[in-house]
C-alpha cells in the first residue's frame, strides 16, 4: 500500500525536514508485519513528493500474531490488507513520521507550525459509506477532496464499481495536521481493524483527535468505526467525548448507522411498546418472547410485575449473550433473576420447553425463515407449545415505500425471505387460526399512512376456549 | 436401582428385608418395571446368626436384635408369594448355601438367540385359504396328509404369527391345526391375540359373550372331537405373551408393545400384548378408542403387531401394524424379516363386516402416517452432547457447541428436512508435495493410498463450481410417497450446508424437469428400479453461489492488488532516476504485481453469468442411493458409468466427469495420470480427485479416506492468496498439518453414509436427520478453511 505526500511549498524539499527522512535517500523500516520503505520520486524547489510503501506479508498476517478467535477477513489469505490504505499504513506512519506527526522538528520548527499547500494522494483506500462519506469526513477539515472510482472487474461490467477509489486530499495545512487527520481517517474509511481494540486505542483516539475531533460533524461515526464493534468502549469513548462540551451527557445507545432501512429506531420502540401493552392486557403471568434477539422486549416484560416467569428464546447463541449482558443478567438480585430464563432454541423444531406459557411474543421473526418453513413453525407455536396469546408482527410491505432510503423492491433487512401486504399477512394470519383454534385480530403499530397502512402489521391470536 | 431396573438389568438387593414393609417398596418398584421379584431366603437357626454376629466388630448391639429378624423371618415366609414373590428359594442349612449355586434360565419371551430370518404373518382370523396361499409365496409348502398338516420350508426361514388366528372366518380349525404343527414341531412361534384368549376362556367354560366371531368359532370347533378342544385350549393358552427375537432386535406382540416392557413379563405386560393401550372412551361405532401408543415409540427394536386393521401395512417409528384386515375383504399380510419386505395376498371375500369401516373412502394424499408426523422434528433429538452410532464407525461424538452452530444454521437457512438425507464430508488435500513450486501434487496423493494398502485408485477431474446435492423424484406423486413433503414437487438442490440452491423456485423445477428427462431418457429409472435418485454433484458456474464472496473479497482483492502494485511500480520507477537502491523492492514489486494479475485470472475462469437454464453446468459423480439401496458398496467405475449415461440423454446442462483409473504398483500408469493433472491444471482446471477404486475402502486402520483432492498452481492462487507461491511465502505455507482434516472427513463420512442407509431403511426421519445435522455440526469445528 502507497501513501504520497506532496508539497508545492517554496523550497519544496523542506518537507524532507518535517518529515525528517533525506530526499537523496531510500530509507527502509522493518514492521512486525512487514517493511515499509520512504523514498522521494522527486524533489526539487518547486515540487516534492514523499512516498510511504508499506509492504505487508500475507503469510504472517495469517499465521502470526492475529487477534484469537476474531474471525472475518483477516484469517483468510485472500485479502486485501497488504494493497489498500488501511490501519497498518497509520501503524507505519506512527512508527515513521512520529516526530512529524508530533509537530517537532529540529531544523525547521518554525515550518512545522505553518499552514503550507499539502497534497497526500492514497492511489487506493477503500470507500466504505460510498463518495460521499469521504468528502463529509474530509471536507469540514479544509480539504479539497478528488476522488476516482474504478470498475470492480473490467471483464463482469454487472458486478458494479470497486469498492475502492483513489484519494487526493489538498489543502493549506500543517504538515503535523495532515498526517493526524489521515492517521485517525484512513482505518474510518477502510472500516476493518486489523488489531484488536483495547482500551488504550480510546486514548489514542482521543491524543490523535485532540483540538478537531470534537468539532467534526462526524465525530459519532468516525468514533464508532475507529472503535470498531466494540459497544461499551464506544458509549464509554463518546461519554468523554460530549463531557468536554455538553456537560448533561446524552450518553444512550447510539443507533446503528448502517443497520436498517428502518432509520428511526423509534418505530421499534414503539412496536415493543405495543406488543408489550397488548401482552399485558391479556393478564398473562407467564410470558415468551420466540426470537427475543437481544432482548429489548425483555427487557420492557422484566420492568413489569405481572409477569412473574419470563422465557426469552432466540436461535442465535451469539446473540443470546449479547442480551444475557444487556439485560446484565447476573446482576440481578436472586427474585429478579429467578423470573427470567434466556434459552437458544428454534421455531422449527418442536421444543417441550416452550409449553405452558399464557403469552407469546413473535416480534419481526417470520419473515426471516423461508416460506415454505412456515408451516412447521405453525405447528410448533399453535399445536404444540399452545400459548393462550399469540403476539406476532411482521413487516408491512407496502409501507416500505414510505423509507427513502430504500430502494424499490427491496426488503427492509438483507436476512427477510419475505414481506408482505396486508391482505397477504391477515390471509396467512386467518388461515392459521382457523386451523389451530384460534380467534386473530389485527391491530395497528406505528404512524398509519392513509394509503400504505402501518409500518408494522400485528396479528393478535387467542385460544377460541379461552376467549369464549 | 431404577436405573438398573429400565436398562432390564438384574439387581440383587442383598438386605435383611424380614419385614414386609421392606419389602413392599422393592415388590413395587419391580412390578413398576415390569420384572419378576425372586427372594432367596437364608433360613439359617438363630444360633448361627448370633455367632457369627459375634464375629462383627462393628456390629454390636443386643442379641434380641437377632431374636427379633429370626422370628419375623419364619412369620415371613409363608406370605412371601401373597405379597408378589414370584419364587422363593429356601436355604435352611449352612451346607444348602455352600453347595447352591444360582443359575439363571431366560423368560419365556427371551428368544433373543432366534436370528431367523423369519416371515412374519399378519391377523389370520380363520382365513386358512389365502394363509396356504401367503405361505406358499413365501416359500412354505403345506401339505396334507389323513387330518394333519406338515410344512416345507425353503432356506431355513421361521414363521411368527402376531395372533388372532381364530374367530370371523370360515377356517378357524384348519388354522389352529396348522399353527399349533408348525409351532410344536419348532418351525415357527405364535404370539396370542385377545380374541384367542377370549377363546380359551370360552373353550374352559366361563361365560363369555360370544360376539366379535366367536359363535362362529365355536360352531365350527363345535364338529371337532372334544380332545381336539382341548388340545386347542392347552395350546392356545400355552402361548407366550410376546416375544423378543434376533439380540432384541426384534419383538412380536399382538397389539404390539412400548419399549419399557420389551422382554419383561407382569400382568400389565400381557394386557398391553392383548389389547394394546386404550384411552378409556369409545368411539362412534362403541369400539374402544385406542391410544397410539407407537406415535411415542422411540425403541431401537423393530416392534411387529396386528390388532387393528390397517388398509395397507402401517410403518410408523420402527413399527409394523400387519393386520390388513383379510377377514374383512383386505389382505393377508406377511413381512419378511430382515429384509423387511411386504408380502399380501388378497382376500378371497369379505368373510365379515367390519364394525367401523376400515377402509377409508379416499386417500387424501401418498402420504403416510410415519410422513405426517415427520413434519414435525424435536429439538431434544439434535441438541446438547451426541454420540452417533454409524455402521462404518462406532460412537461419532457431536460437541454441544457445534451442535449450537449447527442448530443455528439448520433453523435459518437449511430447506426441509425431509429433503436433507445426506450432506457431503469434507475432504482432505494432499500433504504438502516436495515438488519445487508446487504446494499440492498427485504424487502425495498415490503415496498416501499405497502407504494404505489400495493397489487401484480413479482419478476424477475436479470441477470448479460448488458443491450440490440433487434429490430427484421421477414424479410429484414420489415426493409425497416417499420424502412425505406436503407441497409434492419434483425434487430439490441444497449445498453443502443445506440450504437450497435455487431461491428462484421456477428455475429449480426447470432444472429439475430437465434433470427428470435424462434420468428418463438414460433408462436409469428402470436399471435402478426406482422413482427417486439422490446425486452428489458439483454445480458450475461457481459464480453462482459465490456471488457475493466474488464481489466482496475476491474481486476487490484483485481490483486493489493491481491497482496498488500499478502505482507502486510506477512511483519506484520513477524515483529509480534520481535515487539508488530501489532495484530490489522494483523487481519484487513487479513480481507481486504479476502474481495479482494471475490471481485474477484464475477466479475470472469460474464466472459467467446466468441468465437462463443453459448457462448452468451441473457435473454429478456419486448416484448416492436410489430406492431400497446405498450404493456406497459399488466401485466409482460403477458410478462413471451410470453418470456417463446420465449424461449422454443430456448434454445441454449436464457435464461428465473425465477420469482416469490408476494402477499405483505401474509407474507407466500414475506418471500418465500425473501428466493429465499436469495438463488440466495448466488450462486451469482446478485439479484432481483420487479416490480408492471402492467406494468404503479398508486401509491400514480401518476405513481410509475416500477421497483426496489434489489442486492445481494457479486454482491455488484463490485459497492462499495471490502472492503464494512467491518463494518466500511457499517455504512457510508447505507446514500444514493435514491429520485434523482427515479426521474430520473420515466422520463426516461416516454419518454422511449413516444418513442414506437409514433414510433407505425407512426409518423415522429423526434418524436420518440426527446424522446429517452431525455432519453439519462437524464442520462447524475449527479447522484451517484452506486445507
Amino acid at each position: 500500500m502507497l501513501l504520497t505526500i506532496s508539497t508545492t511549498h517554496h523550497p519544496a524539499t523542506d518537507v524532507g525536514y518535517l518529515l525528517h527522512k533525506n530526499p537523496a535517500r531510500l530509507q527502509t523500516e522493518e514492521l512486525s508485519l512487514g517493511k515499509a520503505y520512504v523514498f522521494y520520486p522527486d524533489a526539487s524547489d518547486d515540487h516534492c513528493t514523499a512516498a510511504l510503501l508499506v509492504e505487508i506479508d500475507p503469510v504472517a498476517l495469517v499465521r502470526g500474531r492475529g487477534p484469537a478467535g476474531e474471525g472475518g477477513q483477516l484469517e483468510q489469505y485472500v485479502n486485501d490488507r497488504p494493497y489498500a490504505a488501511n490501519s497498518f499504513l497509520s501503524v507505519a506512519m506512527g512508527r515513521i513520521f512520529s516526530t512529524a506527526m508530533s509537530g517537532r522538528s529540529k531544523d525547521r520548527p518554525e515550518l512545522a507550525e505553518t499552514a503550507i499547500p499539502l497534497t497526500a494522494h492514497l492511489p487506493v483506500i477503500a470507500a466504505r459509506g460510498g463518495e460521499d462519506l469521504v468528502r463529509r469526513l474530509f471536507e469540514p477539515l479544509g480539504y479539497t477532496v478528488e476522488l476516482k472510482g474504478s470498475q470492480l472487474d473490467d471483464k463482469f461490467p454487472e458486478w458494479g464499481e470497486s469498492p475502492y477509489v483513489s484519494l487526493t486530499v489538498s489543502g493549506m495545512v500543517r504538515l503535523q495536521d495532515l498526517l493526524t487527520h489521515l492517521y485517525v481517517l484512513i482505518p474510518v474509511l477502510d472500516n476493518e481493524k486489523h488489531y484488536w481494540v483495547a482500551n488504550d486505542e480510546i486514548d489514542k483516539l482521543l491524543k490523535r483527535g485532540e483540538g478537531w475531533l470534537g468539532a467534526h460533524p462526524e465525530k459519532d461515526l468516525i468514533v464508532t468505526r475507529y472503535l470498531k464493534r466494540q459497544r461499551s468502549l464506544t458509549r464509554e469513548a463518546l461519554s468523554r467525548l460530549l463531557a468536554e462540551e455538553t456537560p448533561s451527557g446524552e450518553t444512550e445507545d447510539m443507533p446503528s448507522m448502517e443497520a436498517s432501512a428502518e432509520r428511526t429506531p423509534s418505530l421499534h420502540n414503539q412496536r415493543l411498546q405495543t406488543v408489550l401493552s397488548v401482552i399485558r392486557d391479556t393478564g398473562a403471568k407467564r410470558v415468551v418472547d420466540l426470537g427475543c434477539g437481544e432482548g429489548k422486549l425483555l427487557k420492557l416484560l422484566l420492568a413489569e410485575k405481572q409477569f412473574d416467569t419470563i422465557l426469552g428464546m432466540d436461535v442465535s447463541y451469539r446473540t443470546l449473550e449479547t442480551a444475557k449482558e444487556r439485560l446484565r443478567l447476573d446482576e440481578l438480585p436472586e427474585r429478579q433473576r429467578s423470573r427470567i430464563d434466556l434459552i437458544q432454541g428454534s421455531l422449527t423444531y418442536r421444543d417441550q420447553r416452550l409449553n405452558g406459557f399464557e403469552a407469546a411474543a413473535i416480534v419481526e421473526v417470520i419473515e426471516h425463515l423461508d416460506a415454505p418453513r412456515l408451516a412447521t413453525l405453525e405447528r410448533i407455536v399453535f399445536e404444540f407449545a399452545r400459548p393462550t396469546h399469540v403476539v406476532l408482527t411482521t413487516p408491512n410491505a407496502e409501507y416500505n415505500a414510505v423509507f427513502e432510503t430504500l430502494p424499490a423492491g427491496e426488503f427492509r433487512h438483507g436476512d427477510h425471505r419475505f414481506e408482505w401486504k396486508r391482505v397477504e399477512f391477515e390471509t396467512w394470519a386467518s388461515g392459521v387460526a382457523e386451523r389451530f383454534g384460534y380467534w386473530v385480530r389485527f391491530e395497528p403499530v406505528g404512524p398509519v399512512n392513509a394509503e400504505r397502512g402501518d409500518p408494522t402489521q400485528m396479528a393478535v391470536f387467542t385460544q377460541k376456549e379461552v376467549a369464549a | 436401582m431404577r436405573k438398573r431396573l429400565a436398562r432390564g438389568r438384574l439387581t440383587v438387593v442383598d438386605a435383611t428385608n424380614v419385614q414386609p414393609e421392606a419389602r413392599k417398596s422393592l415388590i413395587a418398584l419391580a412390578k413398576e418395571f415390569h420384572l419378576f421379584a425372586e427372594a432367596i431366603v437364608f433360613d439359617l437357626s438363630e444360633r448361627i446368626c448370633q455367632d457369627r454376629n459375634v464375629l462383627r466388630p462393628d456390629r454390636q448391639f443386643s442379641p434380641h436384635v437377632i431374636r427379633n429378624q429370626s422370628q419375623q423371618l419364619r412369620r415371613s415366609l409363608r406370605g412371601l408369594e401373597r405379597e408378589g414373590i414370584r419364587h422363593v428359594f429356601k436355604l435352611s442349612t449352612p451346607e444348602e448355601v455352600d453347595a447352591v449355586t444360582i443359575e439363571r434360565h431366560p423368560l419365556w419371551n427371551n428368544k433373543k438367540t432366534e436370528h431367523g430370518p423369519f416371515d412374519i404373518i399378519g391377523d389370520v382370523h380363520g382365513c386358512f385359504d389365502e394363509l396356504v396361499e401367503l405361505m406358499a409365496q413365501l416359500g412354505h409348502i403345506v401339505s396334507q396328509n389323513e387330518g394333519t398338516y406338515s410344512v416345507s420350508s425353503r432356506g431355513h426361514r421361521k414363521l411368527v404369527f402376531v395372533g388372532d388366528l381364530v374367530d370371523r372366518g370360515p377356517g378357524t380349525v384348519q388354522v389352529l391345526r396348522l399353527v399349533s404343527t408348525i409351532v410344536q414341531s419348532g418351525q415357527g412361534f405364535c404370539v396370542p391375540g385377545n380374541h384367542d384368549m377370549k377363546l380359551v376362556r370360552a373353550l374352559r367354560g366361563r361365560d363369555v359373550k360370544r360376539t366379535h366371531g366367536l359363535a362362529e368359532t365355536m360352531e365350527q370347533l363345535g364338529n371337532e372331537s372334544n380332545e381336539f378342544r382341548v388340545e386347542v385350549a392347552k395350546f392356545l393358552d400355552g402361548l407366550v405373551s410376546h416375544y423378543v427375537f434376533d439380540d432384541g432386535k426384534l419383538v412380536v406382540a399382538h397389539a404390539g408393545l412400548k419399549e419399557s416392557m420389551h422382554g419383561r413379563g407382569s400382568g400389565a405386560v400381557r394386557e398391553f400384548a392383548f389389547f394394546g393401550e386404550t384411552t378409556g372412551e369409545t368411539d362412534e361405532f362403541g369400539l374402544p378408542v385406542r391410544y397410539n401408543w407407537a406415535a411415542d415409540y422411540r425403541g431401537k427394536a423393530l416392534v411387529v403387531y396386528g390388532h387393528t386393521p390397517v388398509p395397507e401395512p402401517l410403518f410408523l417409528n420402527n413399527t409394523v401394524n400387519l393386520d390388513t384386515g383379510c377377514v374383512f375383504g383386505g389382505q393377508l399380510t406377511a413381512l419378511r424379516y430382515p429384509e423387511r419386505e411386504i408380502v399380501s395376498v388378497k382376500a378371497h371375500r369379505t368373510y365379515y363386516e367390519p364394525a367401523r369401516p376400515f377402509l377409508p373412502e379416499k386417500q387424501e394424499t401418498q402420504r403416510q402416517l410415519q410422513h405426517a408426523q415427520d413434519d414435525v422434528l424435536d429439538l431434544a433429538d439434535v441438541v446438547g452432547k451426541r454420540l452417533i452410532d454409524t455402521r462404518l464407525k462406532p460412537k461419532i461424538t457431536i460437541r454441544e457447541e457445534n451442535a449450537i452452530a449447527a442448530l443455528e444454521v439448520m433453523s435459518r437457512f437449511a430447506s426441509d428436512p425431509k429433503w436433507l438425507i445426506y450432506l457431503p464430508p469434507t475432504m482432505s488435500p494432499t500433504e504438502a508435495s516436495k515438488h519445487e513450486n508446487l504446494l499440492e501434487h498427485p504424487d502425495e496423493a498415490f503415496a498416501f493410498y499405497r502407504k494404505e494398502g489400495i493397489t487401484t485408485v480413479v482419478c476424477e477431474q475436479k470441477h470448479m463450481g460448488s458443491r450440490a446435492v440433487v434429490v430427484l423424484c421421477k414424479d410429484e406423486t414420489a415426493s409425497q410417497k416417499r420424502f412425505g413433503v406436503v407441497q409434492a414437487s419434483l425434487g430439490t438442490v441444497y449445498t453443502r450446508t443445506g440450504r437450497r440452491f435455487f431461491t428462484d423456485e421456477a428455475l429449480e423445477q426447470q432444472f429439475l424437469v430437465r434433470l427428470q428427462s435424462a434420468v428418463e431418457k438414460s433408462g436409469l429409472w428402470d436399471e435402478l428400479a426406482t422413482d427417486w435418485l439422490c446425486l452428489d454433484c458439483e454445480l458450475m458456474p461457481w459464480s453462482l453461489k459465490a456471488q457475493e464472496l466474488l464481489q466482496k473479497q475476491y474481486a476487490p482483492v484483485g481490483n486493489a492488488g493491481v491497482r496498488a502494485l500499478r502505482a507502486e511500480k510506477d512511483l519506484i520507477a520513477k524515483a529509480m532516476l534520481r535515487v539508488s537502491g530501489l532495484e530490489t523492492l522494483a523487481a519484487q514489486t513487479t513480481e507481486r504485481l504479476d502474481a495479482v494479475e494471475q490471481y485474477t485470472q484464475a477466479y475470472r475462469q469460474y464466472c459467467w453469468p446466468v441468465s437462463s437454464l443453459a448457462d448452468l453446468k451441473l457435473a454429478p459423480f456419486h448416484v448416492l442411493a436410489s430406492d431400497g439401496f446405498v450404493h456406497t458398496d459399488k466401485p466409482h467405475t460403477w458410478h462413471m458409468e451410470m453418470i456417463g449415461k446420465l449424461c449422454a440423454a443430456e448434454p445441454g446442462i449436464l457435464l461428465p466427469t473425465p477420469f482416469k483409473i490408476v494402477d499405483l504398483q505401474d509407474e507407466a500408469s500414475t506418471a500418465d495420470a500425473v501428466a493429465w493433472w499436469t495438463e488440466m491444471t495448466a488450462q486451469g482446471r482446478e485439479g484432481m480427485v483420487v479416490k480408492p477404486l471402492n467406494f468404503i475402502a479398508e486401509g491400514r486402520h480401518g476405513i481410509t479416506q475416500p477421497a483426496m483432492k489434489c489442486r492445481g498452481a494457479e486454482y491455488l492462487r484463490i485459497i492462499y492468496g495471490p502472492e503464494y507461491l512467491l518463494q518466500a511465502n511457499l517455504e512457510r505455507l508447505r507446514s500444514r498439518n493435514v491429520g485434523a482434516k482427515r479426521s474430520l472427513a473420515s466422520r463426516e463420512f461416516a454419518l454422511g453414509i449413516e444418513a442414506l442407509e437409514r433414510f433407505v431403511r425407512r426409518e423415522p426421519l429423526r434418524l436420518t436427520h440426527e446424522c446429517v445435522f452431525g455432519v453439519l455440526a462437524l464442520e462447524s469445528e475449527p479447522i484451517d478453511p484452506r486445507l
